[in-house]
Protein backbone atom coordinates (compact mmCIF):
# COMPACT_ATOMS: atom_id res chain seq x y z
CA UNK A 1 0.00 0.00 0.00
CA UNK A 2 1.39 2.76 -0.88
CA UNK A 3 1.34 6.54 0.97
CA UNK A 4 -1.11 9.04 0.11
CA UNK A 5 -0.49 11.54 -2.87
CA UNK A 6 -1.38 14.85 -0.75
CA UNK A 7 -0.13 18.44 -1.97
CA UNK A 8 2.00 18.59 0.89
CA UNK A 9 3.84 15.85 -0.20
CA UNK A 10 4.25 16.87 -3.63
CA UNK A 11 5.47 19.85 -2.21
CA UNK A 12 8.15 18.17 -0.18
CA UNK A 13 9.33 15.75 -3.16
CA UNK A 14 9.54 19.10 -4.87
CA UNK A 15 11.50 21.35 -2.43
CA UNK A 16 13.91 17.91 -1.99
CA UNK A 17 14.25 17.72 -6.35
CA UNK A 18 14.91 21.12 -6.85
CA UNK A 19 17.57 21.27 -3.53
CA UNK A 20 18.95 18.07 -5.24
CA UNK A 21 19.26 19.94 -8.72
CA UNK A 22 21.03 22.69 -8.20
CA UNK A 23 23.32 20.98 -5.95
CA UNK A 24 24.21 19.23 -8.86
CA UNK A 25 23.74 22.17 -11.23
CA UNK A 26 20.37 21.14 -13.41
CA UNK A 27 16.89 23.27 -12.93
CA UNK A 28 14.21 21.81 -12.62
CA UNK A 29 11.81 23.55 -14.65
CA UNK A 30 10.53 27.26 -13.03
CA UNK A 31 6.82 27.21 -13.88
CA UNK A 32 5.95 25.30 -10.79
CA UNK A 33 2.36 24.46 -11.20
CA UNK A 34 4.13 22.36 -14.41
CA UNK A 35 6.57 21.09 -12.56
CA UNK A 36 4.13 19.60 -9.09
CA UNK A 37 1.79 17.79 -11.59
CA UNK A 38 4.83 16.00 -13.33
CA UNK A 39 5.88 15.60 -9.71
CA UNK A 40 2.24 14.49 -8.82
CA UNK A 41 2.52 11.90 -11.73
CA UNK A 42 5.77 10.07 -10.41
CA UNK A 43 4.23 9.61 -7.43
CA UNK A 44 1.75 7.86 -8.88
CA UNK A 45 3.88 5.89 -10.54
CA UNK A 46 6.05 5.11 -7.62
CA UNK A 47 2.55 3.60 -6.34
CA UNK A 48 1.85 1.29 -9.59
CA UNK A 49 4.92 0.08 -10.21
CA UNK A 50 7.45 0.67 -7.29
CA UNK A 51 9.84 3.11 -9.10
CA UNK A 52 9.71 6.51 -10.90
CA UNK A 53 8.79 5.43 -14.32
CA UNK A 54 8.89 9.16 -16.18
CA UNK A 55 4.96 10.12 -16.23
CA UNK A 56 5.29 11.09 -20.05
CA UNK A 57 6.58 7.90 -20.63
CA UNK A 58 4.19 4.03 -20.96
CA UNK A 59 6.38 1.81 -18.45
CA UNK A 60 6.08 -1.48 -19.01
CA UNK A 61 5.96 -2.15 -15.19
CA UNK A 62 9.24 -4.38 -15.08
CA UNK A 63 12.01 -2.39 -13.64
CA UNK A 64 14.82 -4.06 -15.89
CA UNK A 65 12.36 -2.97 -18.35
CA UNK A 66 12.36 0.27 -17.63
CA UNK A 67 15.62 1.47 -16.46
CA UNK A 68 16.67 3.48 -19.01
CA UNK A 69 13.24 5.90 -18.37
CA UNK A 70 12.87 5.86 -14.89
CA UNK A 71 13.81 9.81 -13.54
CA UNK A 72 16.17 10.85 -13.91
CA UNK A 73 16.47 9.22 -17.17
CA UNK A 74 19.04 8.05 -19.33
CA UNK A 75 18.09 10.43 -22.46
CA UNK A 76 17.56 13.68 -19.85
CA UNK A 77 21.10 14.90 -20.80
CA UNK A 78 21.55 14.72 -24.08
CA UNK A 79 17.88 16.09 -24.48
CA UNK A 80 18.77 19.14 -22.36
CA UNK A 81 22.10 19.59 -24.54
CA UNK A 82 20.02 19.19 -27.75
CA UNK A 83 16.37 20.62 -26.84
CA UNK A 84 17.03 22.65 -23.62
CA UNK A 85 14.87 20.39 -21.88
CA UNK A 86 14.14 16.76 -20.69
CA UNK A 87 11.46 14.89 -22.44
CA UNK A 88 8.61 15.62 -20.22
CA UNK A 89 10.24 18.74 -19.47
CA UNK A 90 10.81 18.42 -15.56
CA UNK A 91 14.11 19.70 -16.32
CA UNK A 92 15.33 22.83 -18.06
CA UNK A 93 18.53 24.36 -19.15
CA UNK A 94 19.66 27.60 -17.89
CA UNK A 95 18.33 29.06 -20.98
CA UNK A 96 15.29 28.04 -20.60
CA UNK A 97 15.14 28.70 -17.05
CA UNK A 98 15.83 31.96 -17.86
CA UNK A 99 13.44 33.05 -20.80
CA UNK A 100 16.03 32.99 -23.26
CA UNK A 101 15.11 30.08 -25.03
CA UNK A 102 11.77 28.88 -25.90
CA UNK A 103 10.17 25.61 -24.71
CA UNK A 104 9.65 23.59 -27.45
CA UNK A 105 8.13 19.82 -27.31
CA UNK A 106 10.82 17.31 -27.47
CA UNK A 107 10.79 14.42 -29.62
CA UNK A 108 11.44 10.74 -28.29
CA UNK A 109 14.61 9.80 -28.52
CA UNK A 110 13.99 6.63 -26.64
CA UNK A 111 14.51 3.61 -29.37
CA UNK A 112 10.89 2.04 -29.79
CA UNK A 113 10.32 -0.19 -27.22
CA UNK A 114 13.37 0.84 -24.98
CA UNK A 115 17.11 -0.55 -25.15
CA UNK A 116 16.34 -4.23 -24.11
CA UNK A 117 13.69 -4.59 -26.82
CA UNK A 118 16.75 -3.83 -29.32
CA UNK A 119 19.00 -6.57 -30.65
CA UNK A 120 21.44 -7.41 -28.22
CA UNK A 121 24.22 -5.07 -28.16
CA UNK A 122 27.41 -7.35 -27.87
CA UNK A 123 28.90 -7.11 -25.20
CA UNK A 124 32.52 -5.44 -24.94
CA UNK A 125 34.12 -6.92 -22.28
CA UNK A 126 36.54 -8.48 -25.24
CA UNK A 127 37.58 -4.49 -25.53
CA UNK A 128 38.06 -3.92 -21.87
CA UNK A 129 41.56 -4.33 -20.14
CA UNK A 130 40.15 -5.44 -17.50
CA UNK A 131 41.21 -3.76 -14.68
CA UNK A 132 42.75 -0.43 -14.48
CA UNK A 133 46.19 0.29 -12.91
CA UNK A 134 45.01 0.54 -9.11
CA UNK A 135 43.52 -2.97 -10.08
CA UNK A 136 39.76 -0.96 -9.40
CA UNK A 137 36.99 -1.47 -11.54
CA UNK A 138 35.73 2.41 -13.06
CA UNK A 139 31.88 2.39 -13.21
CA UNK A 140 29.89 4.75 -15.47
CA UNK A 141 26.56 6.60 -14.42
CA UNK A 142 24.45 6.24 -17.94
CA UNK A 143 22.73 9.63 -16.67
CA UNK A 144 24.96 11.93 -16.15
CA UNK A 145 28.59 10.31 -16.71
CA UNK A 146 29.57 10.42 -12.90
CA UNK A 147 33.05 7.82 -13.22
CA UNK A 148 34.24 6.22 -9.99
CA UNK A 149 36.93 3.31 -9.41
CA UNK A 150 35.63 1.40 -6.81
CA UNK A 151 34.54 -2.53 -6.56
CA UNK A 152 31.19 -1.70 -6.82
CA UNK A 153 29.07 1.23 -7.95
CA UNK A 154 28.19 3.07 -5.55
CA UNK A 155 24.69 2.48 -4.38
CA UNK A 156 23.46 6.05 -4.97
CA UNK A 157 25.24 8.66 -8.07
CA UNK A 158 26.65 11.17 -5.97
CA UNK A 159 25.73 13.66 -8.42
CA UNK A 160 22.10 12.93 -9.94
CA UNK A 161 20.99 10.55 -6.79
CA UNK A 162 19.62 7.79 -9.68
CA UNK A 163 20.18 3.88 -8.17
CA UNK A 164 23.15 1.64 -8.68
CA UNK A 165 21.84 -0.42 -11.57
CA UNK A 166 21.78 2.74 -13.64
CA UNK A 167 25.17 2.36 -13.77
CA UNK A 168 27.52 -0.04 -16.32
CA UNK A 169 30.99 -0.67 -16.36
CA UNK A 170 33.15 1.59 -18.05
CA UNK A 171 36.68 0.26 -17.78
CA UNK B 1 -10.41 9.17 -10.88
CA UNK B 2 -9.68 9.20 -14.20
CA UNK B 3 -11.53 7.02 -16.98
CA UNK B 4 -9.47 4.72 -19.41
CA UNK B 5 -11.62 5.87 -22.16
CA UNK B 6 -14.71 8.32 -23.09
CA UNK B 7 -15.84 10.65 -25.75
CA UNK B 8 -15.95 14.63 -25.23
CA UNK B 9 -18.44 16.18 -27.07
CA UNK B 10 -17.83 19.35 -28.71
CA UNK B 11 -19.16 22.15 -31.73
CA UNK B 12 -16.01 20.65 -34.02
CA UNK B 13 -17.54 17.51 -35.08
CA UNK B 14 -16.16 17.74 -38.85
CA UNK B 15 -12.87 15.59 -37.84
CA UNK B 16 -12.58 12.36 -36.62
CA UNK B 17 -10.54 12.73 -34.14
CA UNK B 18 -8.60 10.29 -31.38
CA UNK B 19 -6.73 11.25 -28.59
CA UNK B 20 -4.45 8.78 -27.12
CA UNK B 21 -2.54 9.92 -24.00
CA UNK B 22 -1.10 8.40 -20.43
CA UNK B 23 -3.00 9.86 -17.05
CA UNK B 24 0.64 11.11 -15.08
CA UNK B 25 1.73 12.85 -18.75
CA UNK B 26 1.52 16.76 -18.27
CA UNK B 27 1.67 17.20 -21.94
CA UNK B 28 -0.85 15.01 -22.64
CA UNK B 29 -3.02 16.99 -20.19
CA UNK B 30 -2.50 20.21 -22.08
CA UNK B 31 -3.29 19.02 -25.37
CA UNK B 32 -6.75 16.98 -24.00
CA UNK B 33 -7.55 20.79 -22.59
CA UNK B 34 -6.66 22.29 -25.80
CA UNK B 35 -9.08 20.30 -27.62
CA UNK B 36 -11.83 21.03 -25.26
CA UNK B 37 -10.74 24.49 -25.03
CA UNK B 38 -11.61 24.52 -29.02
CA UNK B 39 -14.53 22.41 -28.49
CA UNK B 40 -13.25 19.92 -30.94
CA UNK B 41 -14.82 16.96 -30.46
CA UNK B 42 -12.92 13.78 -29.59
CA UNK B 43 -12.74 10.11 -28.55
CA UNK B 44 -9.91 9.46 -25.58
CA UNK B 45 -8.07 6.52 -24.23
CA UNK B 46 -5.50 6.86 -21.28
CA UNK B 47 -3.36 3.74 -22.61
CA UNK B 48 -1.29 2.94 -18.76
CA UNK B 49 -5.03 2.64 -17.41
CA UNK B 50 -5.67 -0.05 -19.75
CA UNK B 51 -5.28 -3.62 -18.89
CA UNK B 52 -2.53 -5.55 -20.70
CA UNK B 53 -4.10 -7.17 -23.50
CA UNK B 54 -6.28 -4.36 -24.69
CA UNK B 55 -3.28 -2.52 -23.81
CA UNK B 56 -0.66 -4.17 -25.98
CA UNK B 57 -3.59 -3.77 -28.65
CA UNK B 58 -3.92 0.18 -28.65
CA UNK B 59 -0.11 0.19 -28.87
CA UNK B 60 -0.28 -1.31 -31.97
CA UNK B 61 -3.06 1.17 -33.29
CA UNK B 62 -0.53 3.78 -32.45
CA UNK B 63 2.67 2.31 -33.59
CA UNK B 64 1.16 2.15 -37.07
CA UNK B 65 1.12 6.60 -36.99
CA UNK B 66 3.79 7.00 -34.23
CA UNK B 67 6.45 3.87 -34.20
CA UNK B 68 7.94 4.79 -30.89
CA UNK B 69 4.61 4.93 -29.68
CA UNK B 70 4.87 8.17 -27.60
CA UNK B 71 2.84 10.61 -25.95
CA UNK B 72 0.23 12.13 -26.71
CA UNK B 73 -0.56 11.36 -30.02
CA UNK B 74 -3.84 12.84 -31.67
CA UNK B 75 -4.64 10.72 -34.65
CA UNK B 76 -6.85 12.97 -36.99
CA UNK B 77 -9.75 11.09 -40.14
CA UNK B 78 -7.30 8.06 -39.80
CA UNK B 79 -5.38 10.12 -41.99
CA UNK B 80 -3.37 12.54 -40.18
CA UNK B 81 -1.09 12.33 -36.68
CA UNK B 82 0.18 15.01 -34.47
CA UNK B 83 2.29 13.35 -32.21
CA UNK B 84 3.31 15.91 -28.88
CA UNK B 85 1.49 19.37 -27.78
CA UNK B 86 1.58 20.96 -30.88
CA UNK B 87 -1.50 23.54 -30.59
CA UNK B 88 -0.41 25.38 -34.21
CA UNK B 89 -0.29 22.00 -35.66
CA UNK B 90 -3.33 20.53 -34.39
CA UNK B 91 -5.36 24.02 -35.21
CA UNK B 92 -4.03 23.81 -39.11
CA UNK B 93 -4.88 20.21 -38.96
CA UNK B 94 -8.42 20.45 -37.93
CA UNK B 95 -8.96 23.76 -39.28
CA UNK B 96 -9.59 25.52 -36.27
Amino acid sequence: MSAEITPERIEKVYQRLDREAKEAAYNLNPDKSFTLGLVEGLLVNEGRYGYWACPCRLADGVREKDLDIICPCDYRDPDLDEYGACFCALYVSDDVRDGKQELTPVPERRPPGGPTAQAEEPEHDEELVGFTRSGMPVWRCKVCGYLCARPQPPLKCPICKVDKDRFERFA
Amino acid sequence: MVESRGSIPGAHQKHLVKFYGLSTCIWCRKTRQFLEDESVAFDFVYVDLLESDERESVKDEIRKWNPRVSFPTVVIDDAQCVIGFKADELKQVLGL
